[in-house]
């Protein structure tokens, strides 16, 4: 009983130990949840400013160089900070579970990807505090880039690659756990959707944040050390930076839709009470949209000047896309299709999500057509389009797999009333936000400007547009209101508190053990829960008897790695500025970083066990019930 | 516990780097992390060749002038006899001959410091003789980092090794660290396949384009 006994009972100062120190990816999961959580608001009032600043012509509210930063540090909050963290907070609290997996395979490298991101991200953001945030747009292209002044662009180089590196381990940590660790019986055609699409997002992750990484050193490089990769005079290259990002940056998208197609196949089919329509199509069309992904960065490039053939190329494969997501939308459709649907929270989500995409999509193949985009290019439609698919896809999925999921993460469950609000106000609002803004680009008015003149018949859709962000500012905070009234009032909810759980999440105690499953559950076929329900049982089959559990032991030394990255980071970016102290921090981050990494390279670590007494024993006292 | 159990020769598994399931998931994630390392050179490989010989002034040095086949020549011939030490290494890993493993390994070492001794004289001669650097032009930019980048592996690997070796001098092979002395050669491995493109996409190419 001790190892168990010994976790639980802790201090306000123990829990924060615990959760600096954790390895349970249901526990990272949390921390992702929080961090994302916090990057999120903070690019939200970040869209918030802008809509105030383009509320109305000739506005001041903000200074031209200060929108820069705000639009810069908007779109890479987002992305970066609060999107993907968020997906892989989702991915690390049911992917493991949904594959019955005791833990993902290697626990360690898990926390060292969190602590990685966060810091990363910290790191961006102080550039607030400490002499301008940068200012060259997400995307950063080179030749702005090295034009800008300060130290904006070091924080975006160094935040991203610190942050990308934790991206990275975490996607091959979820490619090992889906191929090594799926429970006996769960074979490749049985894994819930959201595993698979996990599985894809994690392969896109470990192919496109290479390209990102060598454009970020360049960059680095460029700006700090004197290279000339981006630098004419020097016979460099700008458009190399284009490339490199846009082969990154293309994928990323899919990054983060897929996931979020997977939480609305598991949604869609729990609240429809029916298994998902044409599961093996919906599997073969993420494969091929993953696929796809890395052939089509070039349609970002379509004014770049690659000429006709490049561009006709590039443009027939994104049109391609348009297939498989089709397939997709279509079997959506047909799995509620005479479905007995249940107009839940997560569900209203799922069914919102399924025009505002298609939407979305549309604008997409309309830019594919790279005569077309040349009228498009740099405009507000290209912001439309933009939003349609990444709020009304991504946001949506986050949304969805909030209410979805909470109750697996917490064990408490959203209030479906305030729940509603919040739909409401964020769904009206998007649309006002954004869907004006369509015409806005074809009228002509650029994007990233900060403001616009009078008299030329921008004001109304502005306008509009600005009163719609407030409405989804209200829903988020009504969401904030809902997520503090659920944890203060601490209503425990049991096993499956959707009723309709179809997958092997579902069959787990609430709150989730920390070793997840006591016996590894048999896998019978495609949504496995619901397969042991309709035969009347309330558990799932296990798999084997009673044993021991092997665990990973906590560690610190995660931590320790990302904050001598971060504490390197200052040193390299300072070192520019001729610092006296800069070389030194330098070496000491460097130092603390190597260090921890030899030294958990050379202190053993080889876990503990859960005896089987203990397991036996926390079931008679009822402990994980 | 089933890591530190001792082994004999007659115990020891068919594939020790595989026989616990942290091997294998080590034996697949290492796998694919270098298939996202061999994205990276991909990038890597592409900027050198769309900046390679652009130089902002016809004075400075272009790739056929600098470049000397003998030398780099050597460095192939050292790194690819360190690949297959490094193979002996693994022979008598999976023969659970520890002693021997640590013979070719410390080999191994040797032929990597001598390719990156030759690599840090080429880089040395390059800048003292042609003012071919990493500031001087893109060509040079290019080339020291997807070159450096390469060195930087070797570094990397070599410390990697020998750490391993330091570790575990005194206990042996047993089936905690029987993955990581794999993975260590396999790394070592895909730093000799990088090189075998650098030495045909950077040196061979260079000398004739």
């Amino acid at each position: 009983m001790s190892t168990i006994a010994h976790t639980q009972k802790r201090g306000f100062a123990g829990t924060v130990w615990e959760y600096l120190t954790t390895v349970d990816h249901k526990k990272i999961a949390i921390l992702y949840l929080l961090a994302g959580g916090l990057f999120f608001l903070a690019g939200g009032i970040e869209a918030m400013m802008i809509r105030i600043q383009l509320a109305v012509p000739n506005n001041d509210f903000v200074s031209a160089g200060l929108f820069n930063e705000i639009i810069t540090m908007h779109g890479t909050t987002m992305i970066f900070l609060a999107a993907m963290p968020l997906l892989l907070g989702f991915m690390n609290a049911v992917m493991p579970l949904q594959i019955g997996a005791r833990d993902v395979a290697f626990p360690f490298v898990n926390a060292l990807g969190f602590w990685l991101f966060f810091f990363g991200g910290v790191f961006l953001n102080l550039s607030w505090f400490l002499g301008g945030a940068p200012d060259a747009g997400w995307t950063s292209y080179a030749s702005l880039s090295l034009a800008s002044e300060g130290h904006g662009i070091d924080f975006y180089v160094l935040g991203l690659q610190i942050s990308g590196f934790g991206t990275l381990m975490g996607g091959i940590n979820f490619l090992v756990t889906i191929i090594n660790m799926r429970a006996p019986g769960m074979t490749y055609m049985r894994m819930p959707l959201f595993t698979w699409t996990t599985f894809v997002a994690s392969a896109l992750i470990l192919f496109a944040f290479p390209p990102l990484t060598v454009g970020l050193f360049m960059m680095l490089f460029d700006r700090m050390f004197g290279a000339g990769f981006f630098d004419a005079a020097m016979g460099g290259n700008t458009v190399i930076w284009e490339h490199l990002f846009w082969i990154f940056g293309h994928p990323e998208v899919y990054i983060l839709i897929l996931p979020a197609f997977g939480i609305f196949s598991e949604v869609i089919p729990t609240f429809s009470r029916k298994r998902l329509f044409g599961y093996s199509s919906m599997v073969f069309a993420t494969v091929l949209i993953g696929f796809l992904g890395f052939m089509v960065w070039a349609h970002h490039m379509f004014t770049t000047g690659l000429g006709p053939v490049a561009n006709a190329i590039f443009a027939v494969a994104t049109m391609a896309i348009a297939v498989p997501t089709g397939i997709k939308i279509f079997n959506w459709i047909l799995t509620m299709w005479g479905g007995s649907i249940q107009f839940t929270v997560p569900m209203l989500w799922a069914i919102a999500f399924i025009p505002s995409f298609v939407m979305g999509g549309v604008t997409g193949v309309m830019q594919a057509a790279a005569p077309a985009d040349y009228q498009f290019h740099d405009s507000y439609f290209i912001v439309a389009h933009f939003h349609y698919v990444i709020v009304g896809g991504v946001v949506f999925g986050l949304l969805a797999g909030v209410h979805f999921y909470w109750p697996l993460m917490f064990g408490t469950m959203l209030s479906e009333k305030l729940g509603k609000v919040t739909f409401t106000f964020f769904l009206i609002g998007f649309h006002l936000t954004f869907f004006i803004q369509h015409f806005l680009g074809l009228m002509g008015m650029p994007r990233r400007v900060w403001t616009f003149l009078p008299g030329q018949g921008l004001e109304t859709g502005n306008l509009i547009s600005s009163i719609g962000a407030a409405f989804m500012f209200v829903g988020v905070i009504v969401l904030l209101i809902n997520v503090v009234v659920t944890q203060v009032k601490n209503v425990k909810v049991g096993i499956d508190p959707w009723k309709d759980g179809r997958t092997l999440e579902w069959a787990l105690p609430s709150p989730t053990p920390f070793y997840n499953f006591k016996q590894l559950p048999l896998v019978r076929g495609l949504d496995a829960f619901w397969i042991e329900k309709m035969e009347g049982k309330t558990e799932m089959t296990p798999a084997e008897p009673i044993g021991d559990i092997h665990m990973p032991n906590n560690s610190f030394t995660p931590f320790m790695i990302a904050l001598g990255l971060f504490i390197g980071a200052f040193g390299a970016m300072y070192h520019v500025d001729d610092k006296g102290w800069a070389l030194p921090v330098l070496i000491i981050g460097l130092a603390v970083a190597f260090a921890s990494m030899l030294y958990r390279s050379i202190k053993d670590d080889h876990g503990y066990h859960i005896h089987k007494e203990e397991l036996l024993d926390d079931a008679d006292k009822g402990g994980t019930r | 516990m089933a890591a530190e159990e001792k082994f004999t020769p007659q115990t020891w598994p068919e594939s020790p780097e595989q026989a616990t399931l942290e091997g294998k998931n080590k034996f697949i994630g290492f796998w694919l992390f270098l298939g996202g390392e061999t994205v990276l050179f991909a990038s890597l490989f592409a900027t050198y060749l769309a900046l390679k010989d652009s130089v902002p002034s016809p004075d400075h040095a272009l790739a056929k002038d600098l470049f000397e086949l003998p030398l780099v020549f050597m460095m192939t011939m050292l790194l690819l006899t360190s690949s297959l030490t490094s193979v002996f290494a693994m022979y008598h890993m999976k023969n659970y001959n520890f002693k021997k493993m640590q013979t070719w390994l410390f080999i191994t070492v040797v032929l990597g410091f001598g390719f990156l001794g030759c690599e840090i004289y080429e880089f040395n001669h390059y800048v003292h003789e042609y003012e071919h650097t990493f500031t001087s032009s893109a060509f040079g930019s290019a080339f020291y980092t997807l070159v450096g980048f390469h060195g930087g592996h070797v570094t990397f690997g070599l410390f990697w090794i020998i750490a391993l070796m330091v570790r575990n001098a005194k206990r042996g092979l047993n089936l905690y660290n029987a993955p990581k002395f794999y993975l260590a050669s396999l790394y070592w491995h895909f730093i000799d396949v990088v090189w075998v493109f650098i030495f045909t996409v950077v040196y061979l190419m260079g000398m004739v384009g």
